[in-house]
């Protein structure tokens, strides 16, 4: 999924402080899953803003609601009745969301809520970790189900740097070394001869090198 | 000969050859980089020069080298591909070629986290295997990576780094039989402190025929205290610093810790130089470029062959 965190109060404070009433929108898509903009954190955000507004001697009038996804424009289509009344809109969900809002709503005033973090898994309770870059061209299949790309810090595709150390990555102990785990999972599935196949230099241009990238599925558009 | 290398003529003489390093300033004083090299010149077949080692910006190597070159010596430019994209390194490698450089060395190079500006992107289009690659398509097949024939190519003689040291151990023989495969002609070894198991890994380069292969240059390190001993098992990563080397150094007055740092270099390489598949020494003296001379005479390595 698509991971986010709220972004600090300050900085949400400053954007909203031109305005009075705010439509905070939420989505139940991948930021409820990471418990960054899901109906939840809408409700904590929006009593946040009240409190700070009262310690300003100000008011401020919120409107809360929580899209199914807000990167469809079917979902996102369900503000129509509320965009008038607001002067800006306070968006939740990851860039995708902002900017379905603010493509659909020409006047609307939309701000993040949240920096969009990574595309991710969960490993445990509450902890994210970073397992695609969306290179557009996926390689798990030869380095035995673990990505280079987005695990390795250099994003070397041909084995570890000299900078392995207990089997860790040169940027600190809390990273492990991609290569060490690609290494042991041929190893414990008896491919490790792979390793030693050149991975000749990436076209990154699925990896959005050729531009912003789009998909066209002709059997699906109408 | 693929080229014009000073340090492939020696190598392919069958002496041993000795190269040493040159760390460029942060700031454009071309005298600093002719000092330098002027303090190493007469022992040394061939001079490295670092690329924004440790991630902090540097004067680049291609001009160290091109100041270098034109004092008549041999420069051997080091190029990361942390700070360039593929355009950049192949027009880099062309520009130096036309000044005459004919020696590289591809790395991937330390991460930006650990120089001056951890803010910056780091580049990694391609990595040190790819750069090899890259190199050598361009030397030996005139081709640059998109395809197209090129006309002139350079004729680099292409050096990569290997490290015995780092983790996982196993895997370090097949990294540098994949350099091999890539086109690399000769390797320079992270420091050797830990002799056993560098002489674990020959073992396993000689095994699968590497040796004759690729010349492989043992990386020297003089120590020039306890200090930086510690320093260096526990903070560089990759490092093998075993405690015999640090209760050595901590066994002698801090005044004579320098000398007994220029001994264990001088030791190890005596010890080295019976391995089978070492063809020379990388002697990296980090700030301490006045000692190298010494250490090349003291192991039995001056004068250097003339080619």
């Amino acid at each position: 999924m698509i991971t986010a965190e709220q972004k600090p109060m300050q900085e949400i404070i400053q954007y909203l402080a031109p305005y009075s009433k705010i439509l905070l929108v939420g989505c139940n898509e991948c930021v409820t899953v990471c418990a960054a903009g899901g109906r939840k954190e809408v409700g904590l955000l929006a009593s946040a803003l009240h409190l700070n507004s009262l310690k300003q001697g100000k008011t401020i009038d919120i409107k809360e609601i929580t899209l199914e996804r807000q990167c469809d424009p079917e979902y996102v289509e369900e503000l129509t009745s509320y965009i008038d009344a607001a002067d800006a809109v306070l968006s939740m969900s990851c860039g995708c969301g902002v900017q379905t809002i603010a493509t659909r709503f020409k006047q609307a005033h939309v701000y993040p809520a949240v920096n969009t973090k990574f595309m991710g898994a969960s490993l445990s309770q509450g902890v994210w970790a970073e397992r695609c870059q969306g290179c557009g061209d996926c390689m798990l299949g030869i380095t035995a189900g673990i990505c280079p790309v987005s695990r390795c810090s250099k994003s070397l595709l041909n084995g570890p740097c000299g900078g392995t150390s207990n089997g860790q990555c040169e940027i600190g102990p809390e990273t492990d070394c991609a290569w060490r785990l690609i290494w042991e999972r041929l190893k414990e599935l008896g491919i490790e001869g792979r390793y030693e196949a050149l991975v000749d230099a990436k076209d990154w241009r699925p990896a959005g090198g050729a531009g912003p990238r789009k998909i066209i599925r002709e059997d699906l558009a109408l | 000969m693929k080229t014009e290398s000073r340090l492939e003529k020696v190598l392919a003489s069958g002496a041993m050859a000795v190269t040493s390093e040159v760390g460029p300033p942060r700031g454009v004083d071309p005298e600093i980089v002719r000092k330098k090299a002027n303090m190493i010149k007469d022992h040394v077949d061939g001079i490295n020069v670092t690329d924004n080692q440790t991630a902090m910006v540097r004067m680049s190597s291609m001009a160290a080298g091109i100041i270098i070159k034109q004092m008549g010596l041999d420069p051997i430019i080091q190029m990361v591909t942390r700070d360039r994209n593929r355009l950049a390194m192949q027009s880099e490698v062309i520009g130096a070629a036309a000044f005459g450089i004919d020696t590289m060395l591809c790395l991937s190079g330390d991460h930006p986290k650990f120089g001056d500006h951890p803010m910056a992107k780091a580049v990694y289009d391609i990595d040190s295997v790819q750069l090899i690659k890259a190199v050598k398509d361009m030397r030996d097949e005139g081709k640059f990576q998109g395809g197209a024939d090129m006309k002139a190519p350079p004729k680099m003689f292409i050096g990569a780094a290997a490290n015995p040291f780092a983790d996982p151990f196993e895997l370090r023989v097949m990294r540098l039989a994949k350099k091999v495969k890539a086109g690399v002609d000769f390797v320079q070894t992270q420091c050797i402190f830990n002799l056993e198991k560098f002489e674990e890994w020959m073992k396993g380069v000689e095994d699968r025929g590497l040796d004759k292969q690729v010349h492989v240059l043992a990386g020297i390190t003089p120590m020039k205290s306890v200090g930086m001993a510690r320093y260096m098992k526990n903070r560089v990563p990759g490092m093998d610093v075993p405690d015999e080397v640090i209760k050595r150094l901590a066994g002698v007055s801090k005044e004579q810790q320098p000398e007994e740092g220029i001994k264990i270099a001088v030791e190890s390489m005596e010890r080295l130089k019976e391995i089978k598949g070492v063809h020379g020494f990388h002697i990296m003296a980090i700030e301490w470029e006045e000692r190298v001379a010494e250490i090349v005479e003291k192991a039995g390595m001056y004068p250097r062959p003339q080619v």
